[in-house]
């Protein structure tokens, strides 16, 4: 056997015997070996180094400013006190409203397109325009959801815009998630469904979405883990208040309050107020979330794939 | 159970539920589209397109003679996001390397949710932590009055970009057949000359969607950035305070008067970004057709 140079190095570069062990190699080779080992090593090490860090000074600067009471009340000017509660509800709102509003819409037009939808020129279509609006970023969908809802729709600075806006802006996951966990569902039970009698709704309700459950469980996590660390929407469609809503109150209450979500509170904490401490204790309550967001996918996705 | 006949208006009305939901779903698509591209056009008719993209003079709260020249936003953009790319793929990249094939499985099984972690901080955190700890590093690296510069915007960015780049270069990386690096190794390269040489030219599909979706990620994001790039409209300077495309439409939002020419103009920054990012999406979608074929 012949010694090779398979890799693509320039014409009449050295061709070297076979088996090489690394005590066999030539110098350059050697170099070339060690130097990369060394920078593949380095740049993981530098991609952890910083992820503790990042994660380590958060908590060293936010646990001490976190208490059962920052977390259950609202500040207070007269007592002096800190509290994050209406950002915990505001937050729970907006995921609660968009995910009512997308994932219905969501699941929807994703049957519609897969099982429904026999145009295939107009189906790419709308699959290359949720494809695409997926990557916009969420500063412009902030600016058509200022115009659209608080301004064309009336109304104004609030969590229900805001959350109209979010639902916009989750939809293409969602029906992506979703489309593609369609797909996965065999054709052959389909069309043993339709064999036996089934309606086209019956088959769907019975056969195609106890099938794809997984995929519509893992746009919602997604879409959740979008809405908690969205912010430029929020700010700027949602408003910034720190104060308790009573969403429940009345419908104009539901349709009209705003206020400040967690990540909101956090950017007016730290950039508004130079108040660190509290924006800090807010950051270890977003890490904690995103940390059990990521914890429910990864365990949702083990789960539904089993069965 | 029910018989068929009796289902056959159910049937009926639920394909036109699912049709009103697919219908819907592309309507809220195009008013997004419909709505950047009406509310962005006055602004650059009544300024002139070519004094809007090329004007080097941001100064739209002058009373006597407001100027609306965004060539500093986009000049900062293109910087900032080239900077983020220039550290952020590399290392991005050799971590990737490392999680797909150099490191031992266990410790790859610790480092991936540690990424995915990183993936989901919101911006705001990360923006939080630059104002923290490095504005006061730069600003005494530096010697400046301030630490508000495109370099920590640019560090920033690089952080928030680096787990996209890791997972989907990982994955990439992964997707090569493993016949190929045998065929590598049995003809005598060493393990890292086959990563190197073999494996990564043959994922260099997968890691260009990477590298865009990173573009696409850092010309896009606002709020961190906000808090960490001064947001004076300047041109570019490493070293100087500079306001990118995304944070020139947030930082005026909130107190531009509603149909003001101010207002107007911050919405045909918001179509100027739509246009980079669909070039950004094209050029993907060209990418990633590539690899199918």
């Amino acid at each position: 056997m012949e010694g090779v140079n398979l890799m693509s190095q320039p014409a009449g570069g050295a061709v070297q015997g076979v088996g090489a062990t690394r005590s066999g190699l030539s110098a350059s080779r050697k170099a070339y070996d060690r130097g990369l080992r060394a920078l593949v090593w380095l740049c993981a090490g530098l991609t952890c180094a910083l992820l503790l860090f990042l994660i380590g000074y958060i908590f060293y600067r936010g646990v001490p400013n976190l208490s059962w009471e920052f977390l259950t009340t609202q500040e207070s000017l007269l007592k002096g006190t800190m509290g994050i509660l209406p950002a915990i509800c505001n937050t729970l709102y907006v995921i609660g409203v968009t995910l009512v509003i997308a994932l219905p819409l969501g699941v929807g037009a994703a049957v519609y397109l897969t099982e429904y939808a026999t145009n295939y020129r107009l189906v790419a279509g709308i699959e290359f325009a949720t494809e695409t609006l997926s990557g916009i970023p969420s500063i412009l969908y902030a600016l058509v959801g200022y115009l659209a809802f608080s301004k064309t729709l009336g109304l104004g600075y609030s969590l229900l815009a805001a959350s109209l806006t979010l639902a916009m802006m989750n939809l293409p996951t969602i029906i992506r998630t979703t489309q593609e966990s369609l797909k996965t569902v065999p054709q052959g039970y389909r069309e043993g469904a339709l064999g036996l009698g089934s309606g086209k709704w019956h088959m769907i309700r019975t056969i195609v979405l106890p099938g794809s459950i997984d995929g519509i469980v893992t746009g919602c996590i997604l879409a959740v883990g979008r809405i908690v660390g969205e912010s430029a929407v929020l700010l700027y469609v949602g408003g910034m208040d720190s104060t308790m809503n009573s969403f429940f109150a009345s419908w104009d209450k539901f349709a009209h309050s705003s206020g400040a979500t967690l990540t909101v509170q956090l950017y007016v904490f730290a950039k508004e107020r130079a108040m660190m401490d509290p924006a800090f204790a807010v950051a270890v309550v977003l890490l904690g979330l995103t940390f059990l967001i990521n914890l429910c996918a990864k365990l949702a996705g083990k789960k539904l794939r089993q069965k | 159970m029910k018989h068929t006949k009796k289902l056959n208006p159910l049937e009926a009305g639920m394909h036109t539920l699912f049709f009103l939901c697919g219908f819907v779903a592309v309507a809220f698509v195009l008013v997004i589209t419909i709505y950047l591209v009406i509310s962005g056009i006055p602004a650059i008719r009544e300024v002139g397109l070519v004094d809007f993209l090329f004007g080097t003079t941001w100064a739209s709260t002058n009373q006597t003679n407001p100027q609306y020249g965004i060539l500093p936003f986009i000049l900062t953009s293109i910087y900032g996001t080239a900077g983020a790319i220039v550290i952020g793929v590399p290392v991005g990249f050799m971590t990737a390397v490392f999680l797909a094939k150099v490191a031992p499985p266990k410790v790859a099984a610790a480092i991936r949710p540690a990424v995915d972690l990183l993936a989901g901080i919101p911006s705001v955190v990360y923006g939080m932590v630059g104002m923290v700890i490095l504005l006061p590093g730069i600003r005494e690296l530096f010697h400046l009055p301030a630490g508000d510069t495109l370099l920590a915007a640019i560090i920033v960015l690089a952080v928030m970009i680096l787990p996209s780049i890791i997972s989907v270069s990982e994955t990439a990386l992964r997707a090569v057949p493993r016949e190929y690096e045998e065929a590598s190794l049995a003809l005598g390269a060493t393990e890292i000359e086959t990563y190197f040489r073999v494996t990564a030219p043959a994922a260099k599909s997968g890691i260009a969607a990477a590298v865009v979706l990173g573009v696409g990620r850092a010309i896009g994001e606002a709020m961190a950035i906000m808090m960490v790039a001064g947001n004076a409209p300047n041109m570019p300077n490493l070293l100087g305070s500079v306001r990118f495309l995304t944070t020139a439409v947030a930082s005026e939002m909130s107190y531009a008067a509603d149909g003001s020419l101010q207002k107007m103009a911050l919405f045909s920054i918001g179509l100027v970004l739509f246009v980079f990012i669909m070039m950004i999406n094209v050029l993907l979608n060209v990418v990633l057709k590539h690899e199918k074929e």
